[in-house]
């Protein structure tokens, strides 16, 4: 184990879950939320020819998990430096 | 030049250049290309990740199905790329930290149990297994159409072709072939929707093009269709709901996890070199399947309104007469997947939603996204590269499947328990004996699919979902999982879905064997066969806890195991794939 102590370690996962938690409650919304259980409120928005709730459920949902693979490869790659666990050595 | 012709040509020459670059590939030394080097590079691994991914389910069929089930079919958009971001959060990085060989290798270990092992590969086999039905549909329908002959007759060509790809292969395995075939099969899926897009609307992009008005006119493209259709009779397009909002939620679920369960793709991500590579490999995957998978909502729309327009066309207030009908329907009629009754004898083509009136009896989903180019009238070239695109797409998924059957087989089963001493000879052997009966089991019942292409991929990601991806999650989040908790949890998983999907599809998808017709009266919850995986997963997890809490505990290395993979320092190498 490379941290400096069990609390470290302990702490480094806490932090890695509430991320995870964070950008699975977004996962949820864009496509479940927005894509599917609300799409009938939504498509009462126009979005050009769009109905907004039709365009989550075949195009934004899509942007939007591209973005939140990226953003967590970041966010974690920033924490394991904080840690110093990084494999980059 | 003729399109026959040319379609032989770009399709002779694509192949060429895959077998070119396995050549090339291997005159050097192959460590180079995957481990020496220090690995792939993330966006390379993204790409072939990519082209080893997207199968004939997501280039022939997706397109077509969502033409005709409208915004039902979102099911397919989000479920097959929502699940990468399951994966790349909650199983790459650390299945590549443990860094072994296979999953059901992982499996083995984490729950120190031989038996635990079997049951993985037998669940990977079964999926797998209903996986290469679904490409072999798709296999049938690209060569029937290209060498004109019946869909019979062209999945037997098919299960030749991939039967020589397959074995003489150990090509796909070559990540730049891969690269080679995404970049084929990109192209052919983009360039005919850009041409359409902005035949129809003006804009190039399909993305946006889906979103405009028709050309010279203001009215949207998306309310043209739902007025179009629904003339006709059909539902329209952009409220159409698949069965129900619990039916399309739990679809869209059993998708997505099984996407993220599915063995070949994740031992993609033992080839990089580290594990932050692995999250980032998952990022770069998703954009290049994402321009595929954003683009197909769009020629689905187009395609169905350019089909309508075409049969009833709606200036002339006239049905097409059987007579002058276009080449493309003749020869979609020689294979047997698109068919017209006159039913009302005036040598017209109705096509209608009513079955009384409708006189397009037989049109097959799965051949709408290789017709469309010929529908719109797009130049003979860009029919001809779909051809290529849409058999670059169905055999390099249906080889790589049938390479993870295969040593799945020979290595996990074979090597790994019943025959540790067995030969490397004898055990290349077994592994072609279980590819060609894999082709011949698949191939047979590809001849009467259980579903179009992507609903038969559909139930093999439900067999997935609920089998590999709970025991993944639960070994590395849960310490306390026992090996009996997920030996008894994969059987319960696997075993609700497939009682479930049998008693609809049929005993081994033989449809005159099922016990309950496959309707939505007969359906649970009026959730369909296909979309049963998310709920045999649910079974998984609570099977899994209930048994781990009444028997005893996994050893401490065991538990060591599961605090070693959550921290990614002191990776070992990156493995050869």
């Amino acid at each position: 184990m490379a941290f400096q102590s069990k609390e470290m370690a302990k702490a480094y996962w806490r932090e890695n879950l509430t991320l995870m938690l964070w950008l699975s409650v977004i996962w949820f919304i864009v496509s479940y939320g927005c894509g599917i259980l609300f799409v009938e409120q939504l498509n009462a928005i126009k979005l050009g020819g769009f109905k907004l709730g039709f365009w989550f459920a075949q195009q934004g949902s899509i942007y939007t998990f591209v973005a939140l693979t990226f953003i967590y490869a970041k966010k974690m790659g920033d924490l394991d430096r904080k840690y110093g666990v990084d494999d980059d050595a | 030049m003729e399109l026959q012709t040319l379609t032989y040509i770009v399709v002779g020459f694509t192949f060429a250049i895959y077998i070119g670059i396995a050549i090339w590939a291997r005159a050097g030394s192959t460590k180079d290309f995957y481990v020496a080097g220090g690995g792939v590079h993330p966006v390379a691994n993204g790409m072939a990740t990519a082209a080893d991914w997207m199968s004939a389910a997501s280039f022939i069929s997706m397109a077509g199905l969502i033409a005709y089930m409208g915004y039902g079919g979102s099911v397919f958009l989000m479920g097959w790329t929502g699940g990468f971001v399951l994966l790349a959060m909650f199983l790459a990085p650390y299945l590549r930290k443990y860094g072994k060989f296979t999953v059901p290798e992982f499996i083995g270990d984490r729950f120190y149990s031989r038996t635990a092992r079997i049951v993985a590969v037998v669940c990977l086999i079964i999926c797998s297994v209903t996986y290469v039905i679904g490409q072999m549909k798709g296999v049938g329908v690209a060569f029937s159409r290209f060498l004109e002959v019946s869909y019979e007759v062209g999945l037997l060509v098919g299960m030749a072709i991939v039967f020589v790809y397959a074995v003489v292969g150990g090509m796909k395995g070559i990540t730049y072939t891969q690269i080679a075939q995404y970049c084929v099969l990109i192209l052919a899926y983009t360039i005919p929707a850009f041409f359409i897009s902005f035949n129809l609307t003006g804009n190039p992009l399909p993305q946006l093009g889906l979103g405009s008005t028709i050309s010279g006119t203001d009215v949207y493209l998306l309310d043209r269709l739902d007025q179009v259709i629904t003339e006709l009779g059909f539902a329209d397009y952009t409220n159409n709901v698949r069965g129900s909002t619990l039916n399309m939620f739990v679809y869209t679920l059993s998708l997505m996890i099984g996407t993220a369960g599915l063995p070949h793709v994740i031992i993609r991500f033992f080839t990089v070199p580290k594990v932050k590579d692995a999250r980032t490999s998952a990022g770069w995957a998703l954009v290049f399947i994402a321009i595929l998978y954003t683009t197909a909502p769009a020629v689905a729309a187009m395609a169905r309104l350019n089909l309508h327009n075409t049969i009833a066309p709606p200036s002339a207030e006239q049905n097409l007469a059987y007579e002058e009908r276009p080449q493309w329907f003749k020869n979609w009629e020689k294979t047997g997947l698109l068919e017209f009754e006159d039913k009302n004898g005036d040598g017209r083509i109705q096509y209608t939603a009513s079955a009384e009136t409708n006189e397009m009896v037989k049109v097959d989903r799965d051949i709408m996204v290789l017709a469309n180019p010929e529908i719109a009238k797009l130049p003979n070239w860009v029919i001809a590269l779909v051809a290529a695109g849409g058999l670059a797409a169905a055999l390099s998924t249906a080889a790589g499947l049938l390479l993870a059957i295969a040593s799945a087989i020979s290595h996990d089963l074979l090597k790994g328990v019943l025959m540790p001493d067995i030969s490397e000879k004898a055990e290349l052997r077994a592994s072609r004996i279980a590819m060609a009966g894999a082709i011949g089991f698949a191939g047979y019942l590809g001849f009467n699919p259980p579903d179009f292409a992507a609903g038969t991929v559909a139930l093999a990601f439900g067999l997935a979902a609920s089998s590999i991806f709970p025991v993944l999650m639960m070994g590395i989040f849960n310490r306390r999982i026992n090996k009996e908790g997920a030996i008894a949890g994969m059987i319960a998983g696997i075993g609700v879905t497939l009682f479930y999907v049998f008693q609809h599809k049929g005993i081994m998808f033989v449809a005159s064997t099922a016990f309950l017709g496959d309707m939505p009266a007969n359906w649970f919850f009026g959730i369909e066969p296909n979309a049963f995986g998310a709920v045999g997963a649910v079974v998984n997890f609570a099977v899994a806890f209930a048994v781990s809490a009444v028997t005893k505990a996994p050893p401490a290395e065991v538990q060591e195991l599961v605090e070693h993979i959550r921290v990614p320092v002191g990776v070992s190498a990156a493995q050869d794939h």
